[in-house]
Formats: structure tokens, C-alpha cells, sequence
């Protein structure tokens, strides 16, 4: 017995080493990476608090369902824009005041410092990210795809594709292969028809797809060669192909761009960390930083004449970014105000499909 | 244990009561048949005590939770919390009467005080289960609540004109109380139209029932496999010597032992269309590059790794029959002239039912509820009732409705429980 | 099983068909499990053999996979790999951190579903036991309710009691890991006691022992061998339990198989293969103790195996 006691008040020892000081939550895979170096270490090594990351694969609904079952786990958290106005307006987030952001080094406050809608009662942008798709070069290497519509063609270009099950992107990208102008997207959702008609355009292809879930799955199935060309979030892409030399290309046709916000869940257990961690996250200098290490823009106009090459040195992120003018072209900014009312609607109507 | 008593005491004298009684004593001089019944009853009490607190144990930490959860599906408030000046109206009139300027200002002092507390999403998430689209109705009349005027009706109805549908007067009205039904209703595909009559959903959002039917046909489809293979093999380990059918059992036993992860992990190298019965199958020339079989992220995918997962748990409750099985009867039908398949049919499979039984019973159970494995190679077709109720946990956060689900997939499993119970017997279940 | 000599033709092709067909679902069973063995020392980042692999070149073959679980989460893994390197390993890396979690719970867990289990299993096989039927329904149940269920309600449950703020960390995964183990730990210690005979006790009773020592010199040797079978069974189910895991574990608490679900949907590379070769051969020496166990428990029991 003695030997058992030994035993566990060793066990628990070994257990007390493994508490961290803040807990973020975000979306895994290479975004979390970007996350790490350009955040998470720097923080760490001047305030000493430690950083525990956890990921889903949207970090939304895990704080609804914390903050609404009274037990809260996380401190920050990294959510779409919808999401973020939507907690926000349920009363599931802290507030966070602008003025406790660090103006740019030219003294610019921040609420003139971030991008237009960048910065909301609840939450504050640190990327401008995309939803794009993107193919294995080395199954199309005569005619490769270059419009969204050619995602939805499985004869020109045979193959499974990859899609995130949800609703949201894929009906503004149904849409817009079926045709509709980016900028009528939207007004053209707001009707029974145009919904009906981004579910018949899905219907053409259901059979051919493999739905995923978590950022990190869709470069994954390209690589396995589960698929042949899939919808994905930009940086991703860029990561497994200038990081692991896949042969891997984005179609900027179509894309579907939004922001990234730090959110802090109402009852966080760590409040101040968790603000002095967001303070330090969106400075211009780090935001400039993760741009080193991920293409997604940052949300300060002073990060971005600091963005430079990827940490290989030599890669340009200019042409990577979702907001450059080449990437633009045909190009849809996501609407919150659509999605802010709608997302849970779609989503029932959208698994109803699924499952039909 | 009365019984007992009577055997020693016998004959109209064992009552205590009984004046005449003590023809049989202890030694201290008291009757044998209340000694006896006292300490019969002591040992009863000593044997409650040792099982006493792990039955307090299980009941916090098992019973107690999952019966607060299953309240769940019965209890939401969310309506009836948020909109008290709404709820006071319903309850003052009774169903079927027209939504008069009273609600219609019930409505909009509800819909301010939801933009004040933030609620509007809340209370807007509850109307949306029973009407798809209401959510955003609810939200963006909230935040255009501060311009609401007399006379309420028809400032409502300029606001949006779905306040007049008497459809969602009658799903508000449902929600006002607290305790509700329509989380069942809902989970068996079923509604009330406005009249507040039971009908079934519009066609395409019934997918409850039919996942319910395809979770029990594919556990009936993989308890099937599974007896199919485990009888040769539980009869071929039954019938070997001890000493070399103990070391074929490791090959059984051994995927019991390893984690379910583990095996599922497996299964996607073995099955993925890059993986290696592909990349087999492409080598030996059988099929060619361009149409490799999908085996993963569908049912197939569902279907092949459970039966591998729970074919153990068919093997051994079969060989554990088999093992005692007479080989004489068997060959003493043959010497009277059965033919071998004769012999099989009529006389050793019947002495298998018990093991049938059991293993059937124990591998549909456990498929009944299955989640990991559906999760991580079933794809969008593959997933059973388990997915969805974590899909309404953990996604869509339709708590009631998980509870809901929750509480038909428990009931069907706690019936199959006690036919197990009856059929075999829970001290019956043997482990390894 | 011998063929007899009477056999008809068709009956020796069908002989033979069995066999090959048994052969074939033993391959079916055990083919899975080894087929990750060879993988995981993959050179390449595949899982499916590779050409070198197969025409068994040294070079096809590499330790790197391995060597990721150790590097994977460190602050520095680029170092040299001195004593403050491996000092980073133990505190930093996420494969070393979910492993030492996973024993933790595993074992808080199989110390308490032993202890109660036991205790339990002593008082269900008396025979005065009232109620021996529904009891032991109820105490077998965590085995057969769905696993989502348990964990759906645990997870409103202890956010309603609020069991984080008590301050013991892990409290809740191993109370509920406990719950799953207990099961195991009846089954097995009742399995030892059936045939028990009570005339031992009552004879030690009878020539004065306290209850103690006839607890501990006549039962606790005869169900020892359950008692440690059932306690490996439920270190299995916490070590192998990844649903509860996920809906009531704090973020520090993931477990090895939590992190593996979070690999295998992101991606299986073959890192995630070298984790599932090591938890194999955890469960191969599993698999030997217990088969130990039993063998002595039978011996003990004068038992001839059935």
C-alpha cells in the first residue's frame, strides 16, 4: 500500500507539470503553426505565461457550447466573422475595447490602423483568409482547371472533389459556377429560388464528394490522392506546397475571403491574460510576422508594408495573398450579415441534403 | 431463504409470536428460527454494504447524469424564459384564438427586452427547430425593436409580414411552456401543422427515421457477418486440441486487446485508394490505376471495420458453447446414417443456440451505439445514430434534440439489454 | 479434427475448403494489426509500401517517424540532443504530454473501478445478495449504453456541478473512466468466486480468524487473478477511451487516443502508425500477463480449463 502511495504522489507530480497558463483555441494544422512562431513563442518568452493550443474544426461552436453549459475552458479563441458577430451578439463574449490596442509605430491608433470592419464590440482581426480550391497539378497536366465552374465539372475534368461540410462558401461557390455574378451572390441567396438553385448545382456533383471537416484535412486528401481538386482555406495550400513541395495550385476564381477575429469567451478563466495575449497577438509588427509563416493577410494596414518573403527566404508572399489585386479578379467577399442570420438555417437544410 | 427456515422450524410453531414456539433453541436460550432470521439477515445487510458503494458510485457518476440529460429532451425554457410577457398571453387565452393587439404588444415588449438581454438568438434558435427559417426573424425584428409602436399589430407586420403566420403563433405557443414533446416529435420526423395536429415534416427534412432504420439494418447486416465468420472459426478452435487452439485464440484475442484506434487506423492504410489493397490489387494487375475501388468514407468502409472490430466479441461467447459440445452426438448421428450436414443441422447447431444468441445479441448491441469508427472512415454515408446525436452535441448544439435521439437509441438498447438479460443472463457474460 | 477415414470425397474437398476459409478469417483479424508494424518505419511520408520497402533496401526503412513523436510540440527540437534537450522532450512535446496523461487517468481510474469492483463483486456472488439481479444489471450497464450517451451526459452534468473548480485536476475523466472500468472488474473477480467454496470462510470463521484475515489469507488469493485481469480490462478501456475524452477533458488533459483521433482526421502520417506499433506491443504484453493470470488463477482453483 505504502508502494501505492509513492506510486501516485509521483503520478500526480508528473500530472502538475503539464498545467498551462492560457488555453487558445484554434483550427490545427499549419494555421496553428503560423499561430505558434509568429505568437504564442515571442508571448511566452517576454510575459512567461505558458500557451496551451487546442484545435477544432470550428472554434465557434465549442465556446457556444461551453459558455452556454457554464464551464469554460478556453481563454482565446480564433473565429470567422459571422461567428464572431453572432456570439458577440448572444452575449457568449467579453467585450474588448479598441483602446486597449497598441497603436502602429507611426502612432496611428488602432481603430485607424485596422482594415475597415476589422475590429467589433467582441472581437479583433488578425487575418484577412480564403476559401479557395485548389487541384494536384500532376492530374491535370494538359488543361488544368481555371474557373470555380470547371470544380463543378466532373466530366471536362474527371476526379473526386474535396468540400467542407457546411453550408456556408459552398452555396456562394455553387452560385457563382452556375454562373451568377459575385456581386449578385448574395441578394440572389436571400430568395427560396437562389438557394434552391446552389442546391441543385451542389446535386451535380454530390456523389464525387469527400467532405472534410478540419482546415487541415483538404491538403491531406490532395496529397493521399483522395481527391482531385478540393475547396480549401488558401494558407493551407500554400503551406503543404511551398513547405512540402506538393504539386499542389490554387484557382483564385471564385474565392470566397473573410476575416479571422480573436474572440475571448465570457468567463474565460484567465481574463487578463487572455487580453493582454489578444494585445500582443494584433500588433502590427507580429500580424506582419505570421505573414512569414502563412499566406493569409494581416488586418493592419502598418503590417503590410513589413510582409516580406516566407521564412524559406526566399519565396514572395505578395502573389500568395488573398487580398492582392491579380487574386481579386472574380472574387467574393463573405457576407456576415447573411451568414449572421442564416448560418444555423442553411446548415439544417444543408445536412438534410447530406443525408438525402 | 424462507424456506430454509421452515425446514428447520417446521410446522405451524417457526412464528415467533407463537407462544408455543422454541422447540428448537440456540444455545442462549433464544428461538433457532429468529437467530437464524437474524443473522440471515445480517449476512443480507453485510452483502448490500460491500456492493453499496460502488452502486453509489455508478448512480452519481452513470445514472444521474444520463437521467439529467435525458430531462433535457423533455425541458427547454429558452422560449418561455426570454419572452414572459408572450407566455403570460398564452397561458390567458386558449389555443386557437387569433393573435389579438395584446399579443401582438406582448410580442413587441418581449422582442425589446430581448434586444436589451441579447436573447433574440436564443429564443430565435428554439422557434427555428420547428420552423426552418424563423431564427433570422426573430434576430432582425430584435434589433429594429426600439422603433415598435401602437398599434403593435400592424407595426409588427410592417416589420416582417411572417409575424402574421398562424403557424409560428402555434409553435410559439408550444414553446411558452417549458415541458415540450416536440423534441420526440421532431426525432421520429413528425410536427404540428397550425392547427396543432401531429403530420409528418416536408419529404426533405425526414432523415431521423431513416437513420434510425439504416442503424439497425447495418448492425443486423454486421452481426450477420459476423456470425458468418465467426462460427467456422469458433467451431474450428472448439474442436482443435487445447493446446494448439489456445494458440490460435491469441489471433483472436489480440485484436480485442488493441485499441480501437489503432484498428481503425488500420483500416484507412488498408482501404484508402492510395492504400495497400489498392496499390495490391493495381500491382497484380486486376484493376488499373484509373478505377481503384472505394472502399473508405462510405458505408463499405462502416461496414468492414466494425466487423472486424467486433468479431471478437462473436468468437469468443460462440466458443465458450462449443468448447463442451459432445463430439459423440455428433458421431453417433452418423452412425445412424445422417449424412454429415444432416448430423451438423439437426444436432450440433442446436446445441449452439445459447452461443449464438449471446454473441448476436452482444455484437448488435454494441453496434447499436457505435461512434468512432462510423466518425472517422464512414464518410457522409456511413454514419449511424450515434454521429448524429454528437452532431447535435457538439455542431448544430441542439442539446434537447441530442437528448431526444439519445433517449430512443437508449431505450432500444436497454430492451436488447434485458432480452440478454433473459435470454443468457448478465452473470453469464464471460471476458476473454 | 481429423478427417475421419469414412470421409466422402466431397467431404474431404470441404475439409479442406474450411480450413483455408478459417485461415483466411484469421487473416482477416490479425492482418490489420501487423500490416502498421512495417509501415511505420517508413522512409517516406506514405502509408503503403513503397518500392524500396519491398525489395527490402535498408534504405526504405527509417527511424524518422519515431523520432517525430519525440520532436513534435518541443520548444526546441533543432538542439543538440543533450540532457536539457531531453528535459524539453518530457516537458514540451505533445506525444510525451498525452502519454503521461493516458497513465495518469488510467491509472486513478483502474485503482478506483478496482477497488469498488471488488468490494462489489465479494457482495454479488453471496448467495443471500438481495436484489443480485437488477444490481448487477445496473452495475454491468456503462459496458452497453452507447458511449455517446455516458459522455453527452457527463458533460452537462459536471458543468452543473462545476467539478473543475474543485481544484484535482482529471477528477472528472476518472471518475468516468472508473465508471467504464467497473464492468470489467465484476465480470472477471465474479468469474474467480463462481464455485467459491463458502465452507473455507466458515471454517476459518469458525477457528477464530477476524474477517480480515480470512479476507486476506483465504478470498483475496483465489480472486487475485480476476482482481488483476479486471484491473488491466479497465486500464484498457480508459487507455483505449477517446468519446468521454473529448467532451469533458480540459484542454491540458488529452489523452494518446484523443490526440490520435485528432492525427488520423488531419493526417495519417506515418508517425501516427508509429504510435499505433508501440500501442501493440503494449497491448501483445497485455495479452501475455493476463493469459498468465488465468492459467495460474486455474491452477490455483484446481479448475481444469473448460
Amino acid at each position: 500500500m505504502k508502494k501505492l502511495l509513492i506510486l501516485s504522489t509521483a503520478l500526480t507530480g508528473l500530472a502538475a507539470t503539464a498545467q498551462a497558463d492560457i488555453t487558445v483555441l484554434s483550427w490545427g494544422g499549419a494555421y496553428e503553426k503560423s499561430q505558434v512562431e509568429a505568437y504564442n513563442k515571442p508571448f511566452t518568452a517576454e510575459t512567461g505565461i505558458a500557451i496551451n493550443m487546442t484545435a477544432a474544426d470550428n472554434p465557434a461552436t465549442p465556446i457556444k457550447a461551453q459558455v452556454e453549459a457554464g464551464n469554460v475552458t478556453v481563454d482565446v479563441a480564433d473565429v470567422e466573422y459571422a461567428d464572431a458577430i453572432r456570439l458577440c451578439d448572444e452575449g457568449l463574449l467579453e467585450e474588448i475595447d479598441p483602446a486597449i490596442l497598441p497603436a502602429a509605430p507611426d502612432g496611428t491608433p488602432a481603430t485607424e490602423d485596422f482594415l475597415p470592419g476589422a475590429l467589433t464590440d467582441c472581437a479583433v482581426a488578425s487575418i484577412v483568409f480564403s476559401t479557395v480550391f485548389a487541384y494536384d497539378a500532376s492530374k491535370f497536366p494538359d488543361a488544368p482547371p481555371a474557373t470555380i465552374a470547371d470544380f463543378f465539372d466532373t466530366e471536362k475534368f474527371p476526379g473526386k472533389r474535396g468540400m467542407r461540410k457546411g453550408a456556408k462558401v459552398n452555396l456562394e461557390m455553387a452560385l457563382m459556377a452556375d454562373g451568377v455574378p459575385a456581386d449578385e451572390v448574395y441578394a440572389m441567396l436571400e430568395t427560396d429560388e437562389g438557394i434552391d438553385r446552389a442546391f441543385a448545382k451542389l446535386d451535380t456533383i454530390k456523389n464525387d464528394v469527400v467532405w472534410w471537416e478540419a482546415g487541415a484535412q483538404p491538403p491531406q486528401l490532395l496529397a493521399d490522392g483522395e481527391v482531385a481538386m478540393t475547396t480549401a482555406y488558401n494558407g493551407r495550400i500554400f503551406a503543404a506546397a511551398v513547405a512540402e513541395s506538393k504539386p499542389f495550385e490554387v484557382v483564385w476564381d471564385g474565392q470566397v475571403y473573410e476575416y479571422d477575429l480573436f474572440v475571448i469567451p465570457k468567463g474565460a478563466p484567465n481574463l487578463d491574460e487572455a487580453l493582454e495575449y489578444v494585445k500582443f497577438a494584433t500588433d502590427t509588427q507580429r500580424l506582419a510576422d505570421q505573414a512569414k509563416w502563412i499566406s493569409y493577410g494581416p488586418a493592419r494596414k502598418s503590417s503590410g508594408p513589413l510582409v516580406g518573403l516566407y521564412e524559406d527566404g526566399k519565396t514572395e508572399m505578395a502573389p500568395h495573398m488573398p487580398t492582392s489585386a491579380e487574386n481579386l479578379t472574380n472574387a467574393l467577399p463573405s457576407s456576415y450579415e447573411f451568414w449572421v442570420d442564416r448560418d444555423s438555417e442553411l446548415n439544417e437544410r444543408f445536412n438534410a441534403w447530406l443525408a438525402g | 431463504m424462507a424456506d430454509i427456515t421452515a425446514d428447520i422450524a417446521p410446522g405451524p410453531t417457526a412464528g415467533s409470536s407463537d407462544p408455543a414456539a422454541g422447540r428448537l433453541t440456540t444455545a442462549d436460550g433464544q428461538p433457532l428460527a429468529r437467530a437464524l432470521a437474524r443473522a440471515q439477515a445480517r449476512s443480507r445487510r453485510r452483502a448490500l454494504l460491500l456492493v453499496a458503494p460502488l452502486l453509489l458510485f455508478v448512480l452519481i457518476t452513470f445514472v444521474v447524469p444520463i437521467g439529467q440529460m435525458l430531462y433535457r429532451s423533455v425541458h427547454n425554457d429558452a422560449f418561455a424564459r426570454n419572452m414572459p410577457n408572450l407566455a403570460i398571453w398564452f397561458a390567458d387565452h386558449p389555443a386557437g384564438t387569433e393573435p389579438d393587439e395584446a399579443a401582438f404588444a406582448a410580442l413587441a415588449a418581449d422582442l425589446q427586452k430581448a434586444r436589451a438581454d441579447k436573447t433574440a438568438g436564443e429564443v430565435g434558435t428554439r422557434i427555428n427547430y420547428e420552423i426552418s427559417g424563423t431564427r433570422s426573424l426573430f434576430t432582425s425584428s430584435a434589433r429594429n425593436a426600439d422603433d415598435l409602436q401602437p398599434p403593435y399589430r400592424e407595426s409588427v407586420l410592417a416589420l416582417d409580414e411572417d409575424w402574421g403566420d398562424p403557424r409560428l403563433w402555434q409553435v410559439m405557443r408550444g414553446a411558452s411552456t417549458a415541458y415540450t414533446a416536440s423534441f420526440y416529435l421532431a426525432a421520429l420526423d413528425l410536427t404540428r401543422d397550425e392547427t396543432g395536429a401531429i403530420a409528418r415534416v416536408e419529404e426533405n427534412r425526414r432523415v431521423y427515421v431513416r437513420l434510425f432504420v439504416k442503424t439497425l439494418a447495418l448492425s443486423a447486416l454486421i452481426t450477420g457477418i459476423c456470425l458468418m465468420l465467426g462460427f467456422p472459426v469458433a467451431h474450428l478452435l472448439a474442436v482443435l486440441p487445447l493446446a494448439r487452439s489456445n494458440l490460435l485464440m491469441i489471433l483472436v484475442l489480440l485484436p480485442f486487446w488493441t485499441s480501437l484506434l489503432v484498428r481503425t487506423t488500420s483500416w484507412m492504410v488498408l482501404l484508402q485508394e492510395q492504400g495497400v489493397i489498392n496499390n495490391m490489387l493495381v500491382a497484380g494487375g486486376v484493376i488499373d490505376d484509373g478505377s481503384r475501388i472505394r472502399m473508405m468514407y462510405n458505408q463499405a468502409g462502416t461496414i468492414i471495420a466494425m466487423v472486424h472490430i467486433l468479431l471478437p466479441f462473436m468468437i469468443l461467447p460462440l466458443y465458450s458453447v462449443m468448447r463442451p459440445i459432445n463430439p459423440s452426438y455428433v458421431r453417433a448421428a452418423r452412425s445412424l446414417g445422417a449424412t454429415s450436414w444432416t448430423a451438423f443441422r439437426r444436432v450440433y447447431l442446436p446445441q449452439t443456440l445459447p452461443g449464438i444468441g449471446a454473441g448476436s445479441l452482444l455484437v448488435f448491441i454494441l453496434a447499436v451505439g457505435y461512434y468512432i469508427t462510423p466518425a472517422l472512415v464512414g464518410g457522409a454515408s456511413g454514419q449511424l445514430i450515434s454521429n448524429l446525436i454528437a452532431y447535435h452535441m457538439q455542431d448544430s448544439l441542439n442539446w434537447s434534440m441530442a437528448a431526444a435521439l439519445a433517449a430512443i437509441l437508449l431505450a432500444i438498447v436497454l430492451m436488447l439489454y434485458w432480452l440478454y438479460d433473459r435470454l443468457i443472463g448478465i452473470d453469464n457474460m464471460k471476458l476473454g | 479434427m481429423a478427417l475421419p477415414i469414412y470421409a466422402s470425397p466431397l467431404e474431404r474437398v470441404w475439409h479442406w475448403t474450411y480450413r483455408v476459409l478459417c485461415a483466411l478469417i484469421f487473416l482477416f483479424l490479425i492482418a490489420p494489426i501487423l500490416i502498421v508494424i512495417p509501415l511505420s518505419f517508413n522512409a517516406e511520408p506514405y502509408f503503403t509500401f513503397t518500392e524500396k520497402m519491398l525489395s527490402l533496401d535498408p534504405t526504405g526503412y527509417s527511424l524518422r517517424w519515431y523520432d517525430l513523436l519525440l520532436t513534435f510540440g518541443m520548444q526546441a527540437p533543432d538542439a543538440a540532443r543533450d540532457g536539457g534537450w531531453w528535459g524539453d522532450v518530457w516537458r514540451n512535446a505533445t506525444w510525451v504530454q498525452v502519454a503521461k496523461n493516458s497513465v495518469v487517468i488510467g491509472f486513478f481510474s483502474t485503482l478506483l473501478a478496482t477497488a469498488l469492483g471488488t468490494l462489489a463483486a465479494l457482495g454479488l456472488s453471496r448467495p443471500e445478495m438481495p436484489f443480485r439481479r437488477s444490481i448487477m444489471a445496473i452495475l454491468i450497464s456503462p459496458m452497453i449504453v452507447p458511449i455517446i450517451i455516458t459522455a453527452t451526459g457527463l458533460f452537462f452534468f459536471y458543468s452543473s456541478i462545476g467539478i473543475r473548480n474543485w481544484g484535482v485536476p482529471y477528477l472528472g475523466v476518472i471518475l468516468a473512466h472508473a465508471t467504464l472500468g467497473i464492468p470489467f472488474v465484476i465480470i472477471t473477480v465474479t468469474a474467480t468466486l463462481v464455485g467459491f467454496d463458502h465452507s473455507l470462510t466458515r471454517a476459518a470463521a469458525s477457528l477464530g480468524a477476524a474477517p480480515a484475515t480470512i479476507f486476506r489469507k483465504i478470498t483475496l488469493p483465489l480472486i487475485l487473478p480476476g482482481m488483476v485481469s479486471g484491473a488491466l480490462f479497465a486500464f484498457v478501456t480508459s487507455f483505449d477511451e477517446v468519446v468521454v475524452v473529448m467532451f469533458i477533458a480540459a484542454p491540458d488533459e488529452q489523452t494518446i487516443p484523443r490526440q490520435m483521433w485528432n492525427g488520423i482526421r488531419e493526417q495519417i502520417s506515418p508517425a501516427i502508425l508509429s504510435v499505433a506499433t508501440i500501442l501493440v506491443v503494449v497491448s501483445v504484453l497485455l495479452l501475455a500477463t493476463i493469459e498468465i493470470l488465468r492459467r495460474r488463477g486455474e491452477r490455483l482453483r484446481g479448475v481444469t480449463p473448460a
